[in-house]
């Protein structure tokens, strides 16, 4: 790298502040389109009292989850009850500093990426450090000393644990297609044709335990409100709450852009016009892509009904880590064939 | 830049791993080995090997050790029993130890002497550990993989017998709700059905009424 290591720094902080701003503001409004989009899917107008159509309704949210008191249980592991919620927000935000948004730009003159850690593995050291959300959530339920916490932990555990190994095997056809780990190459390689076609068994796989893996609806089995009171993370008030929903959309926006870049193509779409334009095209057709990913989400939630927790995990199990190996294998088989 | 952050690293993994032993409650153990692998990632970037450092991340912290405090959290080993300590093994063990240290450290330093270290400057390709696993080294892999899958076997097999001679959970039951997670927390004697009442949660049979009526007294 030639440029100067203070430089380096210097941008690298820049690029850590606006990925950290334009997140959380993300966080925020995707939380206020579910409850209007909800909302609307179920016939209702949804939060309209907070600014005009309700677009300050998360800060009104933010204001009051800053302004509740904060409650710890009387027999609550009292360290590790402090730690889970950090655990799960720090490892959900740490895992989006991989992600290429687009291509290479000047600043103070020098060229870099919309991208906050270009490195080679990407791909590996994103799978690295979801694998580690876990702890949060199964910590959170058991220094909770409550039984619905601990209920829910453990399903969100296990739910988690399983659900990773088909979604890492999901995402080994497209990386042997592209014969790299690197999130760029892999963007890259697919100038020609997007992922999603050669693979789309690997796509749906993907999708499913993607939606397991952030626990959301038709999986959301730890925070099943009917029977756990709010599963996990029933014993946690205030900011502390917070910081787990935070950490659960920031989730569903890292495994956005993931489905992304890995079968969507990344960046790539129709580029024109001058220069400015071209370089912040990309960005554009890379946030359209995870915006469609989002609003999947948030529908889903609107139509779909909960699995049983041992349907959940036969599917996982029984159906979709073993069509993950068999997708594998004739991926390997047909990359083969065609060498 | 290197050693500094070799010595912070391996700092760390030294006293996690000393965390591990002094710690009385097992889960505060099991956390300091995942700061451990934690450290141990991070030497292994140090020394150019990405993908031996994430592959660990996501092998050992990301999935054994959350089996591991699965298993601690399901036996509720919150407090641990205190043994009767034994003089003999006292005064056996740590002779013992510090014999095997020196005696490794005199492999050690035969077999490499004193060649330092290179830290950075050059990055193991993943391409070059397919290389060495599937060509290099393809049949201690393979011996290796078969082993592990006759421990998986094993385990199964084990905990399938068992819940046959309690006569806990029929045979329906069991496949319907076969997952691993039970297999799992069964082959590591957990009581049968103590996750089966709450969290998995079989289709509600009639023969499986006495281990539910048994799983209430075991939730926590």
């Amino acid at each position: 790298m030639s440029m100067p290591t203070g430089i380096f720094i210097l941008i690298s902080l820049i690029k850590c502040a606006i990925a950290l701003f334009v997140l959380l503001t993300l966080v925020a409004y995707i939380q206020l389109a579910e409850r209007k989009i909800v909302a609307h899917i179920q016939s209702r107008v949804g939060p309209n009292r907070v600014g005009p159509y309700g677009f300050l309704q998360p800060a009104a949210d933010a204001i009051k989850f800053i302004l509740k008191e904060e409650v710890t249980p009387a027999a609550a592991h009292k360290l590790l009850y402090l730690m889970a919620p950090m655990i799960s927000v720090v490892v959900a935000l740490v895992a989006i500093s991989v992600v290429p948004i687009g291509g290479t730009f000047h600043l103070f003159g020098y060229p870099t990426q919309f991208q906050i850690a270009d490195i080679n593995i990407g791909l590996l050291f994103l799978l690295g450090v979801m694998s580690l959300g876990v702890y949060g959530i199964v910590l959170a339920g058991w220094s909770s000393n409550s039984k619905y916490s601990f209920l829910g932990s453990l399903r969100g555990g296990s739910q988690m644990v399983s659900y990773e190994l088909a979604l890492g095997l999901a995402l080994i056809g497209p990386v042997m297609i592209a014969g790299s780990l690197d999130l760029r190459q892999i963007v890259q390689a697919q100038s020609h044709i997007w992922y999603i076609i050669p693979e789309f068994v690997a796509f749906c796989i993907y999708l499913t335990a993607a939606f397991a893996e952030t626990n959301r609806i038709p999986f959301d089995l730890p925070e099943a409100e009917g029977e756990l009171g709010a599963g996990y993370h029933t014993e946690y008030s205030s900011m502390k709450f917070a910081m787990f929903f935070l950490a659960e959309y920031v989730n569903m926006v890292t495994v956005s852009c993931v489905a992304t870049l890995v079968f969507l193509g990344g960046w790539h779409g129709p580029v024109f016009g001058p220069p400015q334009l071209q370089l912040w095209l990309p960005v554009f057709w890379f946030c359209l892509k995870v915006g469609f990913f989002l609003f999947l989400y948030i529908w889903v939630r609107g139509t779909l009904p909960r699995f049983r927790y041992d349907q959940l995990m036969a599917f996982g199990w029984k159906f979709l880590v073993p069509l993950a190996l068999a997708n594998v294998l004739i991926t390997g088989v047909v990359l083969s064939v065609m060498k | 830049m290197h050693p500094a952050l070799f010595f912070i690293f391996g700092g760390i993994a030294l006293a996690g791993a000393i965390n591990l032993l002094v710690q009385r409650a097992p889960i505060y153990s099991a956390l300091s080995l995942v700061a451990v692998m934690g450290a141990l990632a991070v030497l292994f970037l140090l020394l150019g090997a990405e993908f031996i450092a994430f592959i660990q991340i996501i092998v050992y912290a990301g999935a054994i050790m959350v089996l591991f405090v699965f298993v601690i959290m399901l036996l509720n080993a919150d407090v641990p029993e205190p043994t009767r300590r034994s003089k003999v093994a006292q005064a056996i063990g740590y002779p013992v130890m510090a014999l095997l240290l020196v005696e490794l450290a005199g492999f050690f330093a035969a077999a490499f002497g004193a060649t330092p270290v290179r830290t950075g400057g050059y990055l193991v390709q993943v391409a070059a550990v397919g290389q060495a696993l599937f060509h290099e080294f393809l049949l201690p892999f393979e011996v290796t993989s078969v082993l592990f899958l006759v421990g998986v076997t094993g385990a199964v097999l084990l905990a399938a017998r068992r819940e046959e001679r309690h006569g806990a959970a029929p045979r329906a039951t069991r496949v319907h709700a076969g997952v691993p997670t039970r297999a799992m927390a069964e082959a590591l004697s957990v009581p049968p059905n103590a996750m089966g009442g709450a969290v998995i949660e079989p289709a509600p049979q009639p023969e499986s009424e006495p281990a539910h009526a048994r799983a209430q007294g075991d939730g926590r």
